[in-house]
């Protein structure tokens, strides 16, 4: 048991890096990435709403939208899943106003320093991503709580070593043609090699 | 002014500087008069840093630091390639022959136990190997030097070795060219050259072949430089069976001497380590990030061991042989040493290396897919080095800030 949850978290972290191997929540990726101390901020908001939504989307997903799994209310016939990428967008979206507001009235240290991360994220593909994949694999409940929250965790790695490389390059000579978001996307690109070595690792 | 050198260079120089014809070809003219007279410019204003080294000799002391393993890799592919045909004419079957075999006809012999032979037979497939990394890398240094009017820096020299010695004998030379392409080019120009990259360039033009041509960079047909002949590396032969169920020339000791297959560079232990205290005792290499390395190598072999594992064989290795095998030596001492994109912080570097020691040995025993682990493992160190000087800065910020506070 422990050790199957072992092998989801490891592989949602390094193998299946959403942001460098999946390559999902390219837009924030890129964008917050220029200062370490933002890229943190935003890596643990991404963390804290991952770990909610893919425990809870998964909830819904057996609960309510899987084939057969209205049968508690009758309907044992009845499939939901069309509606799936809907609803996992609409929880996401709420989740993330409520934690905002519950953040800013009874945490407001953590929600100072998440400041406009939070609601950006509810638009980061990353998170939706992560919900969908957690449907793909047909993960337990048990094993989605790991699922986020590894996947989270592996996002904000990949975050804060691209804003350490890039606070590096300040400091280097790079062309005019490729300052700014083509030298970003090249060192994604070589940074996804680094993270290759993952690859082949069957858990 | 009698040398007829210092002339012809004072002569010429008018045409490049300022509104010269060739003006723009200064950093062509510069890196020639560098190579036989020191450089003229001195530093100005306050800051006068007295030291007789510079970026030039750090690099001419690397390149020497190699040498014991380039001559010793040569030997080695001879002696490799010579007693596979011994036993292939003794089979009496017929090898593939390359462009390579009228040239072995004409300069080598074929007999495994002369080490001339041998060291001919190495220098026939290593040399062209050397010499297309060397001008493609320095045609790409001068072509940017030349656009974008930097220096033509030293580093260049250094990186086609190490990139020519990290191939394995039997590359196809245009491969071979792409990779040093690649390595140098995206690696390292396009962040604006020597100091100014993040990643090992040598490594990520060998991580691109790796990925890209898998058969002719990590095959078994590659590392004989005999062609169609197939030989496993340790590391794959102990990956599949077991270190303890190794063919009779595998053993530790020809490993530590480096007399088993691999690339060009990477099999003599020995040789490294030659290469190694030259770096160390001229403080080129960090001992810090050395140390590092063989701290986590240890640690986490000995956490596997300890783990254990029924199917996979790689659990039960002991340390000192993953230190023999394949790449480990070579990258340790050659590619993670490397300065610019290493850590740059005393404290970080040891966390560097611990970092690269641990992925090695994790790669190598976990990653079915890689049996070698050291190119991609420094590569993640390179990576996660940045991060590491930042909390180590930002660390010794709020200590001493602490420490006035009380006051």
């Amino acid at each position: 048991m422990l050790e199957q949850y072992l092998s989801i978290l490891v592989n949602s972290i390094f193998i299946e890096n959403i942001a460098l191997s999946v390559f999902l929540g390219m837009c924030t990726f890129i964008a917050i990435s220029k200062k370490i101390e933002a890229a943190i901020g935003l890596g643990i908001a991404v963390i804290v709403v991952i770990g909610i939504t893919v425990p809870l989307n998964n909830l819904i997903y057996t609960y309510v939208l899987k084939e057969g799994a209205l049968s508690w209310l009758g309907y044992p016939e009845v499939s939901l899943e069309f509606v799936g990428l809907i609803s996992y967008i609409g929880i996401i979206a709420a989740v993330v106003q409520i934690l905002e507001m519950f953040l800013d009235k009874y945490v407001p240290v953590l929600y100072n320093a998440l400041g406009v991360f939070l609601p950006l994220i509810t638009v980061n593909c990353a998170i939706l991503g992560a919900s969908l994949f957690m449907v793909e694999k047909s993960l337990a409940f048990g094993e989605s709580v790991v699922y986020g929250l590894g996947a989270g965790i592996g996002w904000a790695l990949a975050i804060a070593m691209l804003a350490g490389i890039r606070e590096k390059l300040k400091y280097s000579d790079i062309p005019e043609g490729l300052q700014g978001l083509g030298i970003t996307f090249i060192t994604v690109g070589l940074m996804s090699f680094g993270f290759m070595s993952f690859g082949g690792i069957s858990l | 002014m009698s040398d007829p050198l210092r002339n012809l260079f004072d002569k010429s120089k008018p045409l490049f500087e300022g509104k010269g014809r060739f003006a723009r070809f200064f950093p062509l003219f510069d890196v020639f008069e560098n190579l036989f007279y020191s450089s003229e410019r001195k530093t100005s204003g306050l800051t006068h840093v007295r030291d007789g080294s510079d970026i030039q000799r750090v690099m001419v002391v690397v390149w020497l630091a190699t040498f014991p393993t380039m001559f010793f890799g040569m030997y080695n592919i001879g002696y490799q390639a010579l007693s596979a045909l011994e036993a292939i004419n003794l089979a009496g079957a017929e090898h593939l022959k390359d462009w390579h075999w009228p040239l072995v006809q004409l300069f080598s012999g074929l007999d495994p136990n002369s080490i001339l032979d041998c060291i001919a037979y190495g220098a026939i497939y290593f040399i062209p190997i050397y010499l297309v990394t060397f001008f493609v890398g320095i045609a790409w240094e001068m072509i940017f030097a030349v656009v974008r009017q930097h220096e033509i820096s030293e580093g260049a020299f250094v990186t086609t070795v190490l990139f020519a010695l990290s191939c394995p004998p039997d590359a196809p030379l245009w491969q071979v060219a792409l990779g040093i392409s690649v390595g140098l080019v995206i690696g390292k120009e396009i962040f604006g050259g020597t100091g100014k990259n993040f990643l090992n360039p040598a490594l990520t033009g060998r991580a691109f072949l790796y990925f890209a041509y898998p058969a002719s960079w990590s095959g078994d047909m590659s590392w004989v430089a005999v062609d169609g002949y197939t030989a496993a590396t340790m590391l794959g032969i102990s990956a599949q069976d077991g270190y303890t169920n190794m063919p009779d020339t595998f053993t530790w000791s020809n490993a530590f001497f480096g007399l088993v297959p691999g690339s060009i560079g990477e099999t003599s232990t020995v040789a490294i380590l030659m290469g190694l205290a030259i770096l160390l005792i001229t403080k080129i290499a960090s001992y810090r990030i050395v140390g590092g390395i063989i701290l986590g190598t240890i640690a986490t072999t000995y956490l596997f061991n300890l783990i254990g594992s029924d199917t996979n064989p790689m659990f039960q290795m002991p340390f000192w042989w993953h230190m023999v095998m394949g790449g480990y030596a070579f990258g340790l001492v050659f590619m993670a040493t490397e300065p610019v994109s290493g850590s740059h912080t005393n404290a970080g570097r040891w966390i560097y290396g611990f970092v690269i020691g641990f992925m090695v040995i994790m790669i190598r025993v976990l990653n079915p897919a890689y049996p070698e682990g050291m190119m991609l493992a420094i590569l993640f160190g390179n990576l996660l080095s940045p991060l590491i000087d930042h909390f180590v800065v930002s660390r010794n910020i709020s200590h001493r800030s602490r420490v006035l506070n009380a006051k």
